[in-house]
């Protein structure tokens, strides 16, 4: 047979056209990460295919494409070091995709293109799965799924408008079966294969090491850390120190980690119940975990180090939800000595003379550890010392340029030249660093922590209580432990927008953004094998395994197509009766509520004359509404003004 | 449905009548649900769930491929949107299968019209399909073997007539074959069909000769022998072209002025009688005197000449009117295939 087959004709210019425009939309979210060149290069294969589309020219040879591939395999090899992986995949995803639309004649080519379009959107979701990007992505799903529609339409050019109506209730009476699958599929705990670990780009969070000036850095950013809920009420916030990366060795102008970490974790007395908490900690791509000062217990698979910091036995690569209990009140390690003990005294050999005197002053005046600490406290009170976000620049003795010129200064340098003191003075001290606060968001009743609550402060060893927090900054501003950094700052400061102060309903929608976006979070973005077999063991699975799973999945599956199947094929064996039937129909309803029901078998003129004998002043508008309809039935094809005058007589016929 | 009481009314006293004048009602009557034909005996054919059959298409594997990948992909990187839209369009491909079986089921598909040919032409049959239900049905698909595979939409309650063609090869009843509805729609990932057995045949006359020979002018001899072909006869008029008729004798004037395609007609001098007779024929095979009978039973009609047959068995007296005509041909048509009346009931005009 010559007539070729749907498949193999060619999509018509407005469905080139749609198609094109889909895969534009479906592309768009990755061109912001691709390199300009691919952007480019993209971009002009699907112009031109545009406008192979709009002049109908031939397509170009094959010799052509092959080079383009090429040129494009190789770029994106040379661009990304590697043609796996997430990045460097789905670039050479995108490029032969855009190569393939110059490759495209038939429908059935098109066809596959729109799969390839679905597998676009996808690839998207590695990079960004927010709530307005799940929201986006419904635009190139429902645009695809409209063109698959049309080109099943085998009866000529449907139009856009029923394809796209036949997409919408489609993907709408497939959204609970998703939701099924989507909530008893059986969820792997660990990937098939190794991730390839990609260097996240513009990360910001705390680092291991500590210089002046990177926490105010850290501070004009309102991206959130982590977030917690509280098992129970909330500490308030002056207790809410988050614990970060403990800093033990100073070379003068940097903190870092110390290296040496001993065995298990160091002696903890709790003086309290403690607090539980569960942590959704945002992926920093480091291995340790904030915990509220001082973690008692970490959740599993995870490791307390010997100056309490809580450790993933992994970087922390994507969003993770883990549960901690704390103690405010303890002793910590009051039997301390040796080695570590030494290494919380170390100084450099030299520099910074001045602080040195200061701290052999005190030491010389006081003796007690205690007294010296109250001593430095009450310096930073007394002396003029400034907080600010914008702290002027240290010179080459950073901690004596601070304490005796500048005075102005971030969290950091009071906590590093508080800790600087103790040494010189000889009580043991260590910088800590984490998040201090958080926002209480009343909507969904937890804490958000963002970059800018970063903080440093101090840990000295006092007899007989062990490490004990002292926080520098909080003799100084107060406030910013009290109520926060956005209060603590000056006015003319450079906050982030969502750390200001005040804003009436504009803070009220972004608490409930925030509330939305958290919510996104917990259940769908993270729902996993965990949450699964929580959901499954509330709804009365003892031990719910795979199997019931399947069960539940097969089940609910079965019903609901089960149940779309009745509501679509409901009617669909019936007939519509005719608009003349329809009005007859009603016409002997009215004279049954007389008692003047039609009998079975009765024709309309035996009928009409029946009820004509029963009530004579009905005689007339039951014969004409009859033979209106007979003749409307059974004459020549519809007349549409008789069957207006059946309307009109029907309708102001009263038995 | 409709009420017991129209079905009956529907056979009430005075239905024939209204049969007779409509010719369409038997499609109207009502049918039993579940029933698989009704109306006259395989006229009509409903599709009901057992005759609709769904298999993936090729694309529809291929989506399948591709949303095997998905779910990899979206373990593997953990995506939860990754399973949303993988499970979302695994349901939407589930939920298609209803689409196309609802395009199919409770269709109606009946017999339309079909016109007599000759053998050699095409013979075309219509083919109704009826949608009662209050939804439209969009991309019904009617395949038919040798047929180029027809399409279209079904607004609700509504009829469409689809035509399939088939080349007759020979004379005598050409029955229709089995008929497939088919449908890709929504998404072509699915192909639901239902295969449909019609009772619909269609007369194939035999093929006119090609060469034109006079007919038997001689039983007149008075005559002399009439050159049927030449010049002579007065033009008597124009008629709708039939197919059969001389090339020679259509208008073409009148096609070139797009009134259609009409044949001229002329009327001899005299209203003599041809008697077209299968003994004078001899030495020629049965298909071949079939042939010349045929050929001369057209050229009679065109020149207004009344023409009588003899078949053995059979013989129709001489007549010159378009019932008389089919009746010729039709006897032509079935001579010596056994029954000459055919053995089920006639197409429908």
């Amino acid at each position: 047979m010559s007539a070729a087959s749907p498949l193999e004709s060619r999509p018509t210019q407005r469905q080139s056209a749609w198609l094109l425009l889909t895969l534009g939309l479906a592309v768009a979210p990755h061109l912001p990460r691709l390199p300009l060149w691919m952007c480019a290069f993209v971009l002009m294969l699907g112009l031109w295919r545009w406008y192979l589309a709009f002049t109908g020219g031939p397509l170009p040879p094959r010799l052509l494409l092959f080079a383009f591939a090429a040129a494009g395999v190789a770029g994106t090899a040379l661009h990304y070091g590697t043609l796996f992986g997430p990045s460097g995949g789905v670039a050479l995803f995108i490029v032969l995709v855009a190569l393939k639309l110059l490759e495209s004649r038939t429908v059935r080519d098109a066809v596959l293109l729109a799969f390839l379009g679905y597998f676009l959107v996808i690839t998207v979701f590695l990079y960004d799965q927010s709530i307005p990007m799940a929201v986006y992505a419904a635009a190139p799903v429902l645009g695809l799924t409209a063109l698959l529609a049309a080109f099943a339409h085998g009866a000529g050019d449907p139009g856009l408008g029923t394809p796209f109506r036949t997409a919408a209730a489609l993907l709408a009476q497939a959204l609970p079966v998703m939701a099924i699958l989507f909530l008893f599929f059986p969820r792997l705990p660990q990937p098939l294969w190794g991730v390839p670990h990609e260097a996240a780009e513009g990360v910001s969070g705390l680092s291991d090491t500590m210089a002046p000036g990177d926490l105010s850095r850290l501070s004009l950013s309102d991206a959130v850390a982590f977030r917690v809920d509280f098992q129970g009420e909330a500490p308030p916030p002056s207790r809410l120190y988050w614990r970060g990366p403990v800093l033990t060795r100073f070379d003068g102008r940097v903190w870092s980690m110390s290296l040496s970490s001993g065995p298990g974790p160091g002696a903890l007395e709790p003086l309290d119940a403690g607090v539980t908490y569960t942590v959704t900690l945002e992926p920093h791509q480091r291995r340790w975990l904030f915990a509220l000062d001082l973690p008692g217990r970490g959740p599993e698979k995870t490791l307390l180090t010997p100056d309490y910091q809580l450790v993933a036995q992994a970087p922390v690569r994507s969003r993770t939800r883990y549960t901690a209990t704390s103690h405010l009140r303890y002793r910590a390690e009051p039997g301390f000595s040796g080695e570590a003990a030494e290494r919380a005294l170390e100084l450099p050999s030299g520099g910074n003379p001045r602080a040195r005197a200061l701290a052999l002053t005190w030491k010389r005046e006081l003796g007690n550890p205690a007294a010296i600490v109250q001593r430095a406290l009450q310096f930073f009170r007394a002396e003029g010392f400034f907080y600010t976000l914008r702290p002027p620049l240290l010179g080459a003795e950073p901690v004596d340029d601070f304490l005796f010129n500048t005075r102005r200064g971030f969290c950091e340098h009071y906590a590093s030249s508080f800790v600087f003191l103790m040494r010189a003075a000889g009580v043991p001290a260590r910088v800590v660093t984490g998040y201090q606060g958080g926002e209480l968001n009343p909507l969904g009743g937890y804490l958000i922590v963002r970059q800018a609550d970063a903080h440093a402060w101090a840990e000295v060893w006092l007899e007989p209580s062990g490490w004990t927090r002292v926080d520098p900054t909080a003799a100084v501003a107060p406030e910013r432990v009290e109520r926060g950094l956005a209060l603590a700052a000056a006015s003319g400061e450079p906050l982030p927008v969502l750390m200001r102060p005040g804003g009436g309903w504009l803070r009220q929608m972004r608490l409930a953004w925030d509330a939305l976006a958290n919510g996104w979070n917990q259940w769908v973005l993270g729902y996993g094998g965990e949450r699964q077999r929580k959901l499954l063991s509330r709804i009365g699975f003892a031990s719910p395994d795979w199997r019931s799973m399947a069960a539940l999945l097969l089940a609910g599956t079965g019903a609901l197509i089960g149940m779309l199947a009745a509501g679509l094929l409901w009617r669909m064996g019936e007939r519509r009766p005719e608009p003349a039937q329809r009005l007859y129909r009603r016409f002997c309803r009215r004279l049954a509520r007389r008692g003047l029901a039609r009998r079975p078998g009765e024709g309309p003129r035996d009928y009409a004359d029946r009820v004509a004998a029963a009530r004579p002043e009905l005689a007339a508008q039951v014969q004409a509404i009859s033979q209106l309809y007979i003749a409307l039935r059974y004459g020549a094809e519809g007349d549409p003004r008789q069957l207006k005058r059946l309307r009109i007589l029907v309708g102001s016929f009263r038995a | 449905m409709r009420s017991p009481a129209a079905n009956a009314w529907e056979t009430g006293p005075w239905t024939a009548r209204i049969r007779a004048g409509l010719g369409g009602t038997a499609r109207r009557a009502g049918h039993l649900p579940g029933s698989e034909s009704s109306g006259r005996d395989g006229a009509r054919v409903v599709l009901t769930r057992r005759r609709i059959f769904i298999l993936p298409t090729r694309q529809g594997l291929v989506f399948a491929g591709m949303l095997l990948l998905m779910l990899i992909g979206a373990t593997n990187y953990q995506l939860s949107l990754g399973f949303a839209l993988t499970f979302l369009l695994g349901a939407m491909g589930m939920v298609s299968i209803l689409h196309a079986f609802r395009t199919l089921a409770g269709l109606e598909v009946s017999v339309g019209k079909t016109a007599p040919a000759f053998a050699g032409e095409a013979v075309t049959f219509g083919i109704d399909l009826t949608n009662r239900s209050p939804r439209p049905r969009l991309s019904v698909a009617l395949s038919h073997p040798g047929s180029p595979t027809v399409h279209c939409d079904l607004p609700p309650g509504q009829t469409r007539t689809l035509t399939v063609s088939m080349t007759a090869t020979r004379r005598g009843w050409l029955r229709l074959q089995r008929l497939t509805v088919h449908t890709r729609y929504p998404l072509g990932l699915f192909r639901a069909w239902a295969p449909v057995e019609l009772k619909l045949q269609c007369l194939v006359y035999p093929r006119p000769e090609d060469i034109r020979l006079p007919p038997p002018a001689a039983l007149h001899p008075m005559e002399g022998g009439r050159d049927l072909l030449g010049a002579g006869e007065d033009f008597a008029g124009l008629r709708d072209y039939r197919p059969g008729d001389s090339p020679r004798h259509i208008a073409w004037k009148a096609a070139a002025q797009e009134r259609g395609t009409l044949t001229k007609q002329f009327s001899g001098n005299a209203a003599e009688e041809v008697w077209l007779d299968w003994e004078r024929l001899a030495g020629l095979d049965t298909e071949a005197r079939l042939s010349r009978l045929a050929r001369w039973v057209l050229e009679c009609d065109v020149l207004g000449i009344p023409y009588g047959l003899r078949l053995p068995g059979a013989t129709r007296p001489p007549a010159l009117t378009p019932e008389h005509r089919r009746a010729c041909l039709k006897a032509l048509a079935l001579f010596g295939l056994g029954d000459p009346v055919r053995p089920d009931p006639p197409p429908r005009p």
